[in-house]
């Protein structure tokens, strides 16, 4: 990898032909994150997969058919149109099998998968046997290859990413209905199979525009690694989408420029690993669902149980045990190393054995109350009540003083 | 004859058995709707089966093999891993380590220096069935001849032990196979460990797998545990007989595929064979396709 080479792309400025790609790439990885979650929620990643391999014979029909016409064999619309064609057939096929024989969804997505690929290997070797036109390049389509690409490749890929982001953006309300509560979907008057159908369609024309990029093998990847990435920052389906692509957009203008700046960096797999490096940080790093957050959460609490129950076992004149407890209030210094409260540790668990006995009170009162559901053995009373009625349970309090005994406040009393 | 015994046979004989050790376990994996097992076995174990080679520096079975087993251990352990510290769905975390796993060994391939030694993205894929040829077979006393056999491509001594290594498993464990496969919670209850079971299954589809992957690519493996199976499925009720359809499935696919990928261009007039793997896996493709139409056992059962 060559760093110069890297800055340049990054910045736009190793040649117009390398903008235009990455500006195609970037907008290929924005409509794969945005679809993806989609396929991804309503469970179809793997019927992408067989659409995307099912792509190869295509190209292997278009290729032979261009060049024993004449023309030139890779003209790239042309190619895509093969592509899109047997996709389609392929999608059909894993439907067809599912709904009309007793195979199951993943044996006829394996067999598609498969028999397709296969049958697109074997078109790639009779083009190599025919000599005809000059076949090389097309194995680029498994594997991708951003730096390969022609001008008019360049402009064809930006022009149809643009096309089905503007029908994305057209449609996500009703994909969004469908994807997250199909029977309400359904009252609304949205036809639950048109919609898939157009999100099956949407997610094959991502993986025909991703084939020269991306290549048919890993462009599943991006339908699947930024969506569930984005799932770590938001629990909002819209937002989701937005995240998704942002990530598969990134994720795709990184991969092509390190593709770029060095040999031997296939365009898909660096692309791929650059959104499992994306996935890797949104679950470390993203704030409420994140790894960090989540630990971050834990040892909140963890402090709060520990300071509580430990001021608590002070209150009873019980000795602290426990060494988490322990270390967290000698730390506050509430404790003395040789386990003896000091006199702000006396005065804190005088307090909080207050508020037990005050929540016990109240509990008792109404066990079946709002504010006994409020009691998780955490949270002071003072949150939860007024001034004004935490005077009047401490009236009660006093005035019952066995019941304060009770919850083992007994030695609230005497102090 | 002495030129199909020197170039025809042998990757006739290496695709029979890799078929056969796909198909086999694949029954099992198609009924328990786990058929998607053998793409992923064969998109996780290609960095670990990469590593192994750069290593050592050759095609060899033994670190290939060892390489596979640490790549899919960690896969499992990384899926778990995922999905614990995630705290997302199963299916999603697979998706996430597949495709990563798969991109690191593509990646891994590319920067490799393999030109020593025929490995790359394409040999993965599809293999290269028809360069596995045994110039010492000069006829079929050949097989007598200790240094000729010596000199038989190592792949098929591979994929003959896994074709046994499978066989003596499911005819050992036919029985529980069987029950832990349509109902598994009697087998537990009649006492077969079923999570062993089914662990050993899957280890065993790896070995197949794995051992079919050097000769003749990911792309038959992933064929074959899903067509013979399926089209079986298709002919017949009852899992022994839909065992011996699919056995039968693979041997045609395996001698079909060959023969027309050698012969078929020669008869068209072309005077290049096209892919072996590639066109395996459409003749089985073709017979999925027969048994979908025409199956007697098509149609889904009621209920």
């Amino acid at each position: 990898m060559d760093a110069d080479l890297l800055l340049r792309a990054l910045t736009f400025s190793a040649g117009y032909n390398a903008a235009l790609v990455a500006v195609g790439a970037t907008l290929l990885g924005i409509t794969a994150g945005a679809i993806g979650c989609f396929v991804l929620l309503r469970r179809r990643a793997m019927v992408s997969d067989a659409i995307s391999h099912a792509t190869l014979p295509g190209i292997g029909i278009a290729f032979i058919i261009m060049a024993s016409l004449g023309g030139e064999g890779r003209f790239l619309p042309g190619l895509l149109v093969g592509a899109a064609v047997t996709a389609g057939f392929g999608l059909w096929a894993v439907e067809w099998m599912t709904k009309r024989t007793r195979l199951t969804e993943d044996a006829a997505i394996g067999a598609v998968l498969s028999v397709t690929f296969g049958l697109g290997i074997v078109f790639l070797t009779i083009i190599q046997t025919l000599g005809i036109g000059k076949p090389a390049g097309l194995e680029g389509f498994l594997l991708g290859g951003a730096a390969a690409m022609l001008r008019a490749e360049a402009i064809s890929v930006l022009v149809m990413a643009g096309l089905v982001a503007v029908v994305i953006a057209l449609s996500w309300r009703r994909m969004v209905l469908v994807a997250f509560d199909q029977g309400y979907a359904e009252t609304l008057g949205i036809k639950t199979n048109h919609t898939d159908r157009l999100m099956m369609l949407l997610a094959l024309a991502v993986t025909v525009i991703g084939l020269k990029i991306v290549g048919l093998i890993l462009i599943v990847a991006l339908m699947i690694i930024p969506p569930v990435a984005a799932r770590f920052w938001t629990d909002r389906a819209d937002r989701m989408m937005l995240i998704a692509g942002g990530l598969g957009g990134i994720a795709c203008f990184l991969g092509t420029a390190i593709s770029a700046s060095g040999d031997d960096l296939p365009t898909g797999a660096v692309i791929v690993l650059t959104a499992t490096c994306l996935f890797t940080i949104s679950m470390l790093f993203a704030p409420s669902r994140g790894v960090l957050a989540a630990w971050l959460a834990w040892s909140r609490f963890q402090k709060v149980v520990h300071r509580r129950q430990g001021l608590l076992a002070l209150s009873r004149g019980e000795p602290i045990l426990e060494p988490v407890s322990r270390r967290l209030l000698a730390r506050e210094g509430l404790l003395q190393p040789d386990g003896v409260p000091t006199l702000e540790g006396k005065a804190a668990a005088r307090l909080v054995a207050e508020d037990e006995a005050r929540w016990a009170l109240a509990r008792r009162r109404d066990p079946d109350g709002a504010l006994a559901g409020r009691y998780d053995g955490l949270t002071p009373i003072t949150q939860v009540l007024t001034p004004d009625q935490i005077a009047v349970l401490d009236a009660d309090v006093r005035g019952q003083p066995a019941l304060v005994a009770g919850v083992g406040g007994g030695r609230l009393a005497h102090e | 004859m002495n030129e199909f015994i020197a170039l025809s046979l042998i990757p006739i004989l290496i695709g029979i058995f890799a078929s056969l050790a796909c198909a086999l376990p694949g029954n099992f994996l198609l009924l328990r709707r786990q058929a998607l097992i053998g793409d992923a076995i064969s998109h996780v174990v290609l960095p670990g089966v990469v590593l192994g080679f750069l290593v050592t520096g050759a095609v060899a079975t033994g670190p290939m093999m060892l390489g596979a087993a640490a790549a899919a251990i960690i896969a499992v352990a990384l899926i778990e891993v995922v999905r614990h510290l995630g705290r997302i769905e199963a299916g999603a975390a697979m998706g996430v380590v597949f495709t990563t796993m798969f991109a690191a060994g593509i990646l891994l391939l590319e920067q490799s220096d393999t030109s020593q030694v025929h490995l790359d993205v394409e040999h993965a894929l599809y293999g290269n069935l028809e360069s596995l040829i045994w110039w010492q077979g000069q006829g079929w006393s050949s097989f007598l001849d200790p240094d000729a056999l010596a000199a038989l491509p190592p792949q098929l001594w591979r994929v003959m032990a896994a074709t046994a290594l499978v066989s003596v498993f499911i005819g050992l464990w036919w029985r529980q196979l069987q029950i832990a496969t349509f109902d598994p919670s009697y087998a537990a209850t009649v006492g077969i460990r079923v999570k062993a079971l089914n662990l050993a299954l899957v280890i065993l589809v790896a070995v197949a797998a794995v051992a079919a992957f050097d000769a003749v690519g990911s792309i038959i493996v992933i064929a074959m545990m899903i067509c013979p199976p399926a089209a079986a499925r298709l002919m017949t009720d009852r899992l022994g007989r839909q065992v011996a359809w699919s056995v039968l499935f693979a041997l045609l696919s395996a001698v079909f595929g060959y023969v027309l990928a050698g012969y078929g261009p020669l008869w068209l007039g072309a005077d290049n064979a096209v892919s072996a793997a590639g066109m395996i896996a459409t003749v089985s493709g073709v017979i999925l396709a027969l048994a979908c139409l025409f199956g007697p056992a098509r149609h889904r059962i009621a209920g």
